[in-house]
């Protein structure tokens, strides 16, 4: 382990708190023989919304991966280390994937609806867990997983209109509202922005202020800005290694490490 | 001069023109001549090709007009005056002479020939001098042109380059152009038929009993219904029921679950299934499936079970084209963009659950389209259906039953002696063009649902 990661462990330890939803111990992540993620361990907690920046190819989006499970859909990912939602191992054996998914939501890079009506893509989770007793109840939840994502006035006259036909940052709200709709304790967000205009970067980052406090929250960003705007903690990757991990405003005005303060100063990246 | 040996000289006289075109060319540069356009290569190609390629056209012109004018210089000979005015015997007569012209020792076999066939041997080495001049002068003019054409600033590279862009195109006309000729001949041969047969009753009438006769309406029925029901039951409904559940799920199954070492030698394997020769599919389905299933129906007790069925033609079909469903379903499953795929496993969902949800309903248009093309190909198979079909046109639904198909028919009506006056014999052609129409239809559509589709993930 390197002195950066090691200081970046004790970073991540000492600022946990009692409330942390996610944990993670001395991850390391591999693709085949290459090392991807080396011994990464933070903690995010509820209240907060947790921001990863760092360089293109850093890790920081593999990282956000296996936190549920996603490269699982990778045959030659390997993934070592201890990582815990409610204290319980997500790699434990006895963990249902299936079930874990339900409760760590994720949101894309680009928008993925599914080819089906809007109501279908919000009602595609619900059904599939079995999370509404008769259409009514299922009418709700879609309603008001719309209304969380703030679309429901954009589509409530157009429910059955394809999703794929909707506008790009209307795509990528839908996507959240779908995470939404099957009532997950943490929502992991990929780059959600990056395929997006300005004004529907703003709407979803005003969004992702909207949901804080309601689910944990995980950003990965390559735009500084964005995790200035939009996050209270920050956690800095490069090459693998978690480089420095605290409250976002901190890691803006006053960064530990000499790397970081290269990243955001703009030297690299 | 007989045909190889005028190819020959022309490549001869392409090769001697290649030599002068490029000395020429070189001259320029020995010469001291600076900015030659082009390299003496294409000069000498441009002169060797000008005295090939015009040569070759009046080539294949001559050698299909120069039978005709021969045959007219022999008839206008006072010796074939009295030969008989029955254009059917005159010709018979005509070819005998012309087989005995070109080959000496043949026996007559009707007098008359023999007295012909030295007016044919005198009119075609006649013709053949005009002919072999003719080349010969073409070749020439043709090389002098170029020949007087190269300068130093002449651009013989790009008048290659036209005349290789000429000779492409010529090419990939040749296989359009037999289409269209073989398309004609169907629909000349079924105009033929439907004057002597009413469309009405041929795609409408239920019976069908072709007879051996020149005469029409000799107690013949030429209804073909029930070539197009057997068609339509073999081809899209038994083969289909086999091949998309089994296609589908192998391609579910190669896309999704196997593992690549596993995916490497199955899909292989599978299209070599595709490539086996349809006629052993056919004694496959002849010898051991019918039998089999002639048993199983006497013993679930069906009495009147043949040996010939249109299930164990649909079947085997079937089987043939699981490889063919399989692929394409593999394709467009594979083109679904993983972010569908992701996104759905993402919300907490299984694979088959992801793959009948999500994956299989936004690949459903490619699917489509390649059952499409599958039924198009089943309908137009012949072997399989030649030999464990059967040739009884029974309208049926029942599956153990024998029915015929439109194929099996087309080579029933056209085996053993014909008289291609005989509605029997143009009956083929109709059912031909019907079936032609047919997959046309069937292939556009799909390639239409197919293209459309793409584009939508593009």
């Amino acid at each position: 382990m390197t002195t950066e990661t090691a200081t970046a462990a004790a970073t991540a330890t000492a600022t946990a708190s009692g409330t942390s939803k996610m944990t993670t111990r001395n991850v390391d992540v591999f693709y085949g023989e290459k090392q991807a993620i080396d011994g990464v361990s933070i903690d995010i907690d509820m209240e907060n919304v947790t921001a990863f920046i760092g360089p293109s190819g850093c890790g920081k989006s593999t990282f956000l991966r296996t936190m549920n499970r996603m490269n699982d859909t990778i045959p030659t990912c390997r993934v070592t280390g201890e990582i815990t939602l409610d204290g319980e191992d997500i790699y434990a054996p006895s963990m249902d994937v299936v079930q874990l998914r339900a409760r760590v939501g994720m949101v894309f890079q680009k928008p993925n609806p599914f080819p089906k009506s809007i109501y279908d893509n919000i009602a595609y989770g619900p059904r599939i867990h079995g999370l509404a007793s008769g259409k009514a109840e299922l009418d709700q939840i879609v309603e008001k997983s719309l209304q969380r994502a703030g679309l429901w006035s954009e589509v409530k006259d157009r429910l059955h209109e394809s999703g794929t036909a909707l506008s790009g940052g209307q795509q990528q709200r839908l996507c959240i509202a779908r995470a939404i709709a099957v009532d997950p304790e943490v929502i992991l967000m990929d780059e959600p922005c990056s395929a997006l205009d300005p004004i529907a970067t703003a709407k979803i980052e005003e969004l992702i202020h909207e949901l804080r406090g309601k689910y944990a929250i995980v950003i990965v960003t390559h735009n500084m800005q964005q995790a200035a705007r939009v996050s209270q903690r920050t956690a800095f990757f490069h090459l693998g290694n978690m480089v420095e991990y605290g409250d976002t405003s901190e890691m803006f005005t006053n960064p530990q490490e000499e790397r970081t303060r290269d990243y955001i100063t703009g030297r690299y990246g | 001069m007989t045909g190889p040996a005028i190819l020959l000289l022309l490549l001869g006289l392409g090769l001697i023109s290649w030599i002068f075109g490029r000395a020429k060319a070189n001259r320029f540069i020995t010469s001291g001549s600076k900015n030659l356009n082009s390299l003496p290569n294409y000069h000498g190609w441009y002169t060797a090709l000008w005295a090939i390629v015009p040569a070759l056209i009046f080539v294949a012109i001559w050698s299909s007009i120069s039978p005709a004018l021969v045959t007219d210089m022999v008839l206008s000979d006072p010796a074939a005056s009295q030969l008989s005015s029955d254009s059917f015997k005159r010709g018979a007569i005509l070819s005998e002479a012309r087989d005995i012209a070109n080959n000496p020792g043949q026996k007559a076999f009707n007098p008359e020939a023999t007295a012909l066939a030295p007016l044919y041997v005198s009119a075609q080495s006649h013709y053949d001098i005009i002919g072999t001049l003719a080349v010969v002068l073409l070749c020439f003019a043709g090389a002098a042109f170029a020949f007087i054409r190269i300068r130093p600033d002449f651009r013989a590279r790009k008048r290659v380059e036209q005349l290789v862009m000429i000779v492409l195109l010529m090419a990939s006309l040749i296989a359009i152009l037999a289409t269209v000729g073989i398309v004609a001949s169907l629909i000349f041969e079924s105009a033929r038929f439907f004057g002597m047969i009413s469309p009405i009753d041929f795609f409408f009438g239920t019976e069908w009993n072709p007879k051996n006769t020149s005469v029409a309406g000799d107690g013949e029925d030429f209804g073909a219904v029930p070539l197009f029901w057997g068609t339509i039951f073999i081809g899209a409904i038994i083969a289909m029921a086999v091949a998309i559940p089994f296609g589908l799920m192998s391609a579910v199954y190669l896309t999704q679950y196997a593992k690549p070492k596993v995916r490497k030698w199955m899909k292989p394997i599978l299209e070599i299934l595709a490539g086996v020769p349809t006629v052993v599919y056919g004694y496959f389905a002849a010898l051991t499936v019918a039998p089999a299933l002639r048993d199983f129906a006497a013993w679930i007790g069906i009495s009147n079970a043949t040996s010939e069925s249109a299930l164990a033609a649909g079947v085997v079909m079937g089987v043939m084209i699981i490889p063919f469903v399989s692929s394409m379903a593999d394709d467009s499953i594979a083109a679904v963009p993983s972010s569908m795929r992701d996104g759905s496993l993402a919300m907490g969902a299984t694979k088959s659950e992801t793959i009948k949800k999500v994956l299989i309903p936004a690949a459903l248009p490619g699917v489509v389209g390649g059952i499409l093309l599958a039924v198009s190909r089943a309908i137009g198979e012949t072997m399989i259906v030649v030999m464990a079909a059967g040739l009884a046109a029974n309208l049926t639904a029942n599956p153990f039953a024998s029915v015929t198909t439109v194929t099996t028919q087309i080579v029933q009506l056209l085996t053993g002696d014909s008289d291609f006056n005989s509605p029997k014999v143009l009956a083929a052609f109709a059912l031909g063009l019907t079936l032609f129409v047919v997959t046309l239809l069937l292939n556009l559509v799909a390639l239409h649902i197919v293209k459309k589709y793409r584009e939508a993930y593009e």
